[in-house]
């Protein structure tokens, strides 16, 4: 059939449907009337570096730098003596607690850091005071409680070898 | 054809004439090899199951971030944050009969669902990090267009996500207009990520036929494998010994979203609560004094004097006639309390005792004309909720105040004495402090 055909050879020399296509000119259209707005007031470029700094931000530097620290992380433990700690992996109880922390850490830093503190001010009357201070003692017991989890089920692994 | 596959490119089947293709340019080494990524997690059914998450927690945050853009009632004059005549219309704005804490609701979940998103959202992009550096980059016309999308996607979610931040911080250092970048950009993200999930569609039906919607979440760690190797590229073909199982992943994230709902929502839900957001912006007490509460912007900041808002002061009331009232005078007239809770854009909320005279009252006393919007001017010159309309069945409404007392005592300067006005359901800056002049105004 000719329009198979056509349909087929579409699909051949493009790699996809021609709805695939339709789509994404439609989808594409919307984004770059959205973007000109942006940047009808920041300026073109800024909103291009501000997009693609993101993504290179997170792509090739956040994310290799939190899976380098996980692998040298788990390549630390796994040269530790292998004792009782064998039994219950332990690289979790440091997983856990270390992403939840700095989770916070990225998601408040301007309130931590003091950084925010000028606009703070401005806006509520009182200066940044405490945020430090609290994050590290929700991290503290984010590391204290995964730790003593930890003890727990050693002394649960150990009980269980005895019997 | 299937349905859902109309939209999907070649890439997710396998290549059917793989002999007729050019011969590829040499792979580069590290992170271009397919073996170089070995978490045994990886695969179309965890990136799947990330992604079905966030279609619903995706789509809360755009509607109550879309309905908290309407409340502003950009239609009215004067009040739009986005130049009108570039925006689509206002499709929902609350009913005067909803409870005044309706804003409180929507914003606080838009501020606090979206903060909690955070940690899905990095993991989704996690799970699909190998596919940044697929080779060839490029097979085909639509693989470009697709990897275009992808970076528009990628870019677009991580700035909505970061610009909400630092906005809910005070903190502005990009030197981009917030309202912009944070509401366009949402255009740009959510139209991307309705296009993608509709070409992802077929990727993630196929995923759930071959592993089962939730059985991957039954194995614990010693049943946990790796997903067989296929033409998404996502599953390793070298993975290493897992070292946590499936849900052990998904409960890490899930446990970072309870982690943020902890130090965030007290400052929405107030009350005793508030104490308890240790890292929230608002999650502070500073006194148990009646003008204690959370301030929006302060008198330094709005360079209000005492002088200004001294013996002088009278609010300028415009209908069909006009009067100059002092607070005296104010305080002659009819008073009445309402409960009211005041919400700001940046997600925080407070209720308080209100006391004042009723807007409708003022609007008696000076003949608004029928259908009127009440514009509310301060004695701030600059900035936001410095010149705000407000919708007639907005100050029509009976709790609407303009208020001159709060919790029993005197407004503090820095919550707008004074006079200051209160209606219920409006995001908080609408609720102009200071106030020189209250003019209704026919619609």
């Amino acid at each position: 059939m000719r329009k198979a055909s056509l349909l087929g050879h579409f699909r051949r020399r493009y790699g996809a449907s021609p709805l695939h296509l339709a789509g994404h000119i439609v989808v594409f259209a919307i984004a770059a009337f959205a973007i000109d707005r942006i940047a009808a007031g920041a300026g073109l470029a800024k909103v291009i570096a501000l997009y693609v700094g993101f993504v290179i931000a997170h792509d090739l530097i956040f994310l290799p730098a939190y899976s380098g620290i996980d692998r040298v992380g788990r390549a630390t433990l796994a040269r530790l003596p292998a004792r009782r700690s064998a039994k219950v992996p332990a690289i979790n109880h440091i997983r856990v607690p270390m992403l939840i922390s700095g989770l916070l850490l990225i998601i408040y830093l301007p309130l931590i850091s003091g950084k925010a503190d000028a606009g703070y001010f401005a806006a509520s009357g009182h200066h940044l005071q405490g945020y430090l201070r609290n994050w590290l003692l929700i991290s503290a017991v984010l590391f204290v409680g995964s730790g003593l989890i930890y003890g727990l089920r050693l002394r649960r692994a150990a009980v269980k070898a005895r019997i | 054809m299937s349905p859902g596959g109309v939209l999907s490119t070649t890439e997710s089947r396998p290549p059917r004439k793989p002999e007729a293709r050019k011969p590829p340019s040499p792979r580069p080494p590290g992170p271009f090899r397919p073996e170089f990524w070995r978490s045994p997690l990886r695969g179309p059914w965890l990136t799947s199951f990330l992604g079905t998450l966030l279609v619903p927690t995706i789509t809360v945050i755009a509607i109550t971030g879309f309905i908290s853009h309407w409340a502003y009632h950009p239609e009215l004059a004067g009040n739009a944050t986005i130049n009108p005549s570039f925006d689509i219309p206002v499709f929902f704005q609350f009913p005067q009969s909803w409870p005044s804490w309706d804003y409180a609701v929507t914003q606080g979940t838009h501020v606090t669902l979206g903060l909690m998103t955070l940690p899905l959202v990095l993991a989704k992009l996690w799970s699909v990090i190998p596919k940044l550096f697929r080779w060839p980059t490029v097979r085909n016309l639509a693989g470009a267009i697709e990897r275009v999308s992808l970076l528009l996607l990628v870019g677009s979610v991580l700035v909505e996500f970061f610009t909400g931040i630092l906005a809910v911080e005070n903190y502005y250092p990009l030197g981009i207009d917030f309202y912009s970048i944070h509401y366009y950009g949402a255009w740009v993200f959510g139209t991307m990520f309705v296009l993608h999930a509709c070409v992802k569609f077929p990727v993630v039906r196929r995923a759930y036929r071959d592993r089962g919607v939730l059985k991957p979440l039954r194995a614990g760690l010693r049943e946990t494998r790796p997903e067989p190797p296929g033409p998404s590229g996502l599953a390793p073909v070298n993975p290493a010994a897992p070292t946590i199982s499936r849900r052990g992943l998904l409960a890490m994230v899930g446990g970072a979203s309870l982690t943020v709902f902890a130090v965030q929502a007290g400052q929405s839900i107030g009350g005793p609560f508030r104490q308890f957001a240790l890292l929230a912006p608002r999650g502070r007490v500073f006194g148990t004094g009646t003008n204690d509460f959370q301030v929006n912007h302060t008198a330094a900041s709005a360079q209000i004097t005492e002088a200004m808002t001294g013996p002088g002061w009278r609010v300028t009331v415009v209908g069909t006639t006009t009067k100059a009232l002092s607070r005296e005078q104010l305080l002659a007239m009819a008073q009445a309390t309402e409960t009211l809770t005041i919400s700001c854009t940046e997600g925080w909320s407070t209720t308080q005792h209100w006391t004042g005279v009723r807007l409708i009252d003022l609007a008696g006393a000076v003949g608004a004309p029928s259908g009127a919007i009440l514009r509310a001017v301060s004695l701030e010159t600059n900035g936001p909720g410095t010149n705000v309309a407000l919708a007639h069945d907005q100050w029509s409404d009976e709790r609407a105040l303009l208020a001159l007392r709060v919790n029993g005592a005197d407004l503090s300067l820095d919550h707008g004495f004074p006079a200051r006005v209160i209606v219920p359901g409006v995001p908080g800056v609408h609720n102009t402090k200071w106030v020189r002049e209250l003019r209704f105004e026919p619609a």
